[in-house]
C-alpha cells in the first residue's frame, strides 16, 4: 500500500467537494438546524432560548440521527459506481493503484469533507454553549460532535460498500435510500415490535444487544448514556444493560461499523 | 524453456491460450497473440467479438479464466506488474473524465498517480493541440477535445506500450491524421502501440500488423498483405471493350475455372480468384486497342474482415 497514491485520490475527492460548495452547503444546513433546535427546541413548552445542556444535546441527537446518515449515504453512494459508469474506473485501475488504495483514497477524501462540514456546522452551538456553561458544557458537547463524526463515517463506509456492490448509479442511489430507511426508520420499530410481540419473555438483555447492529442506535446510546439526566429521561436504565453504558465500548462498536463495510467493499470490489 | 523466455522478452505483448468465460459465454476463447516491440498492431472485430475483454486482460483489469498474458516481459497477474503499469498508457473506449477539472488539472491528477513528472503535463497538452484550452473545465470540451485529452493522459510517463481502444472515436478527419502522425512518431521512438478500431479503412494503411477477432477467437493475423493472401477473396476486374469484343471476351474467360463474368453493355466485370489474375489480364490484353479502359479492385481489409468473420460464423 502506497500512501501517496491514497493521498492523491483523497485530495481530489476533498477538493471536488470544497469546489462545488458541498462542504459549505452541508455546514450551513447543520448550522441552521442546530441553531433552530437549540433556540426553539422547547417552544412547544412555551420556552425560547438555550435550555439545559442535556436538553440541547438530546434534541440535537434526534436531528443528527436523521440527517447525518442521509447526508453520508448521498455523499458516498457513487464513489465507485460513478467512476464505473463514467468509464474512468478502468483507467484508474490500469494505473499503478491497488483497489484498496482506490477505496481508501475515495473514502478518506469524502470522510474529510464530511468531517469538516460536521465540525464547522455544529461549531456555532459549541460557542453558544461555552458562553453559557463554560468548559464543563463543552466536554459533553465535544463528545456529541465527535460521535456525530463517527456516525457519519460509519454511514459513509456503508455508502462506499453500496457503490462497490451496485452495477449502476441509479441502483446504488436506491440502495442507499433503502439503507437509510432501514437503519433510521424501520430497525427500531422492528425491534420494538419484536419486544412487544414476545412480551419480553425471550431474550431479555439480548434485545438490547441487537441495538449494536445499527450504527444509529450505537450513536444514540453513546450520547444518551454519557448524560445521567438523559438516561432517566429516556427510561433507558431499565432496558439497556450496563455493559452497553461504557462509552469506550460503544466507540469500538462504532469503529467496527466504519471498518467492516470497507473491508467487505474491498472483498467484493471487482473490475 | 530458454527459447520461451526469449520469446517473452522480445515481445511487447504476449498472450498464450488466454480464455475468459462469463458464465456460459466465452468472451475470449483460447487466444494466442504476440505483438513485437515497436510495432503498431491493430485489433479488429465487431462489437462483442471479445476485443475489449482481451484488452482488459492485457491491462490486468480482467483475470483470464485460463492462459497467460505478458506485457513488457512481465506476467500481467503477477505481483511485479504494478511497476509495469507506470510504463504503459491506456486510452479506454468512451471514457468520460472529470467535468469539473480543467485539462491541466486532469493531467496533473493522472500524472501524480502514475508517478510521471508534473512538468510533462503542459507540453503534452501542447502536443495534442489543447494548449489553449488547458485551463478550461472539461465540461466545456467538445467530444474531440476530450478524446485528445484522453490520449495525452495515455502518453503520461513516456509509456513503452500504448493501449488505445477506439482512439478515432469523435475525432474529425484532420484530428485522425494528427493522431496517426503522432503514432508514427512514437513508433520511431520504439513505442509499441496496440490499437482497436471498427473503422477498418482507417487502420488498414497505418498498422504494421493486425489481428481479426470474432466470437472470442483470433481468426486471422498478420500484415495486410499476408491476410489478403490467406483468404481466397476474388478480385474484380472491370474492362471497357466494344460490344462485340465484350461477348468474345466473355466466351474466352468462361473457360477459366472459378471465373465469373458479367457483361453490362460495353463493360465487362470479371470476378476471379487471385491466381487467375494474370490469365484474365492476358485475355483482355489480347484485344489490343479494343481495350479502352481497365480497372482492378483488390479486396479491401473490410472485405477480408467480413469474409473471415462470416466464414467463421458459418
Amino acid at each position: 500500500m502506497i500512501f501517496s497514491q491514497i493521498l492523491t485520490l483523497a485530495a481530489k475527492e476533498f477538493r471536488d467537494r470544497m469546489r462545488n460548495r458541498w462542504v459549505l452547503a452541508v455546514a450551513l444546513v447543520f448550522t441552521v438546524f442546530s441553531l433552530v433546535i437549540t433556540y426553539f427546541g422547547a417552544a412547544q413548552q412555551g420556552q425560547i432560548g438555550l435550555r439545559s445542556l442535556e436538553f440541547t444535546i438530546a434534541s440535537l441527537v434526534s436531528l443528527v440521527i436523521y440527517l447525518i446518515p442521509l447526508i453520508a449515504l448521498l455523499l458516498g453512494f457513487d464513489a465507485i459506481v460513478g467512476e464505473r459508469e463514467r468509464g474512468s474506473l478502468d483507467l484508474l485501475l490500469a494505473l499503478p493503484i491497488s483497489r484498496l488504495e482506490l477505496l481508501l483514497g475515495k473514502y478518506l477524501g469524502l470522510a474529510a469533507a464530511l468531517t469538516l462540514s460536521t465540525l464547522v456546522g455544529f461549531a456555532l452551538v459549541a460557542v453558544l454553549l461555552y458562553r453559557q456553561f463554560g468548559w464543563p458544557g463543552l466536554l459533553p458537547y465535544g463528545g456529541f460532535m465527535f460521535s456525530s463524526v463517527l456516525l457519519g463515517l460509519a454511514f459513509l463506509s456503508l455508502a462506499v460498500l453500496v457503490s462497490v456492490l451496485a452495477r449502476e448509479r441509479t441502483r446504488a442511489s436506491g440502495l442507499a435510500i433503502a439503507l437509510w430507511f432501514f437503519f433510521v426508520l424501520v430497525f427500531d420499530l422492528l425491534l420494538l415490535g419484536g419486544l412487544v410481540a414476545t412480551g419480553g419473555r425471550y431474550g431479555g438483555d439480548a434485545f438490547a444487544y441487537l441495538l449494536l447492529l445499527n450504527p444509529a442506535d450505537v450513536f444514540r446510546i453513546l450520547n444518551v448514556f454519557s448524560l445521567d439526566d438523559l438516561r432517566s429521561l429516556y427510561g433507558l436504565d431499565s432496558i439497556v444493560p450496563p455493559a452497553l453504558a461504557k462509552p469506550w465500548l460503544m466507540m469500538l462498536v462504532m469503529l467496527g461499523w466504519i471498518v467492516a463495510p470497507l473491508l467487505l467493499a474491498r472483498w467484493r470490489f471487482r473490475a | 524453456m530458454a527459447g520461451a523466455i526469449a520469446v517473452i522478452e522480445s515481445a511487447a505483448i504476449e498472450v498464450r491460450g488466454a480464455s475468459r468465460h462469463f458464465g456460459a459465454v466465452r468472451a475470449v476463447d483460447g487466444v494466442d497473440l504476440s505483438v513485437r516491440r515497436g510495432e503498431i498492431f491493430g485489433l479488429i472485430g465487431h462489437n462483442g467479438a471479445g476485443k475489449s475483454t482481451l484488452f482488459k486482460m492485457m491491462l490486468g483489469l480482467v483475470e483470464p479464466s485460463s492462459g497467460e498474458v505478458f506485457v513488457d516481459g512481465c506476467a500481467v497477474h503477477g505481483r511485479d506488474f504494478r511497476a509495469v503499469r507506470r510504463r504503459i498508457g491506456y486510452l479506454p473506449e468512451n471514457v468520460a473524465l472529470y467535468d469539473n477539472l480543467s485539462g491541466l488539472e486532469t493531467l496533473r491528477f493522472f500524472a501524480s498517480l502514475k508517478g510521471a513528472a508534473r512538468a510533462q503535463c503542459e507540453p503534452l497538452l501542447q502536443r495534442v493541440g489543447l494548449a489553449a484550452a488547458a485551463r478550461r473545465p472539461l465540461r466545456e470540451y467538445s467530444k474531440g477535445m476530450r478524446q485528445r485529452l484522453g490520449l495525452a493522459q495515455a502518453l503520461l510517463g513516456d509509456p513503452r506500450v500504448l493501449f488505445l481502444d477506439e482512439p478515432g472515436n469523435g475525432l474529425d478527419p484532420q484530428a485522425i491524421r494528427d493522431l496517426y502522425a503522432l503514432l508514427d512518431e512514437l513508433r520511431a521512438q520504439g513505442v509499441t502501440v496496440l490499437i482497436t478500431s471498427h473503422i477498418l479503412a482507417e487502420l488498414q494503411e497505418r498498422v504494421d500488423r493486425l489481428a481479426i477477432m470474432a466470437n472470442g477467437r483470433i481468426v486471422a493475423s498478420g500484415s495486410v498483405d499476408e491476410l489478403r493472401a490467406q483468404v481466397p477473396m476474388p478480385l474484380t476486374i472491370s474492362a471497357r471493350l466494344g460490344a462485340a469484343d465484350a461477348l468474345s471476351a466473355q466466351q474466352q474467360l468462361a473457360a477459366l475455372a472459378g471465373v465469373d463474368v458479367i457483361v453490362e453493355a460495353e463493360v465487362l466485370r470479371v470476378h476471379c480468384p487471385r491466381p487467375h489474375k494474370m490469365a484474365v489480364l492476358a485475355v483482355l490484353a489480347g484485344f489490343g486497342a479494343g481495350l479502352r479502359d481497365l480497372g482492378i479492385r483488390e479486396p479491401s481489409l473490410e472485405d477480408v474482415f467480413f469474409g473471415l468473420s462470416n466464414q467463421d460464423l458459418a
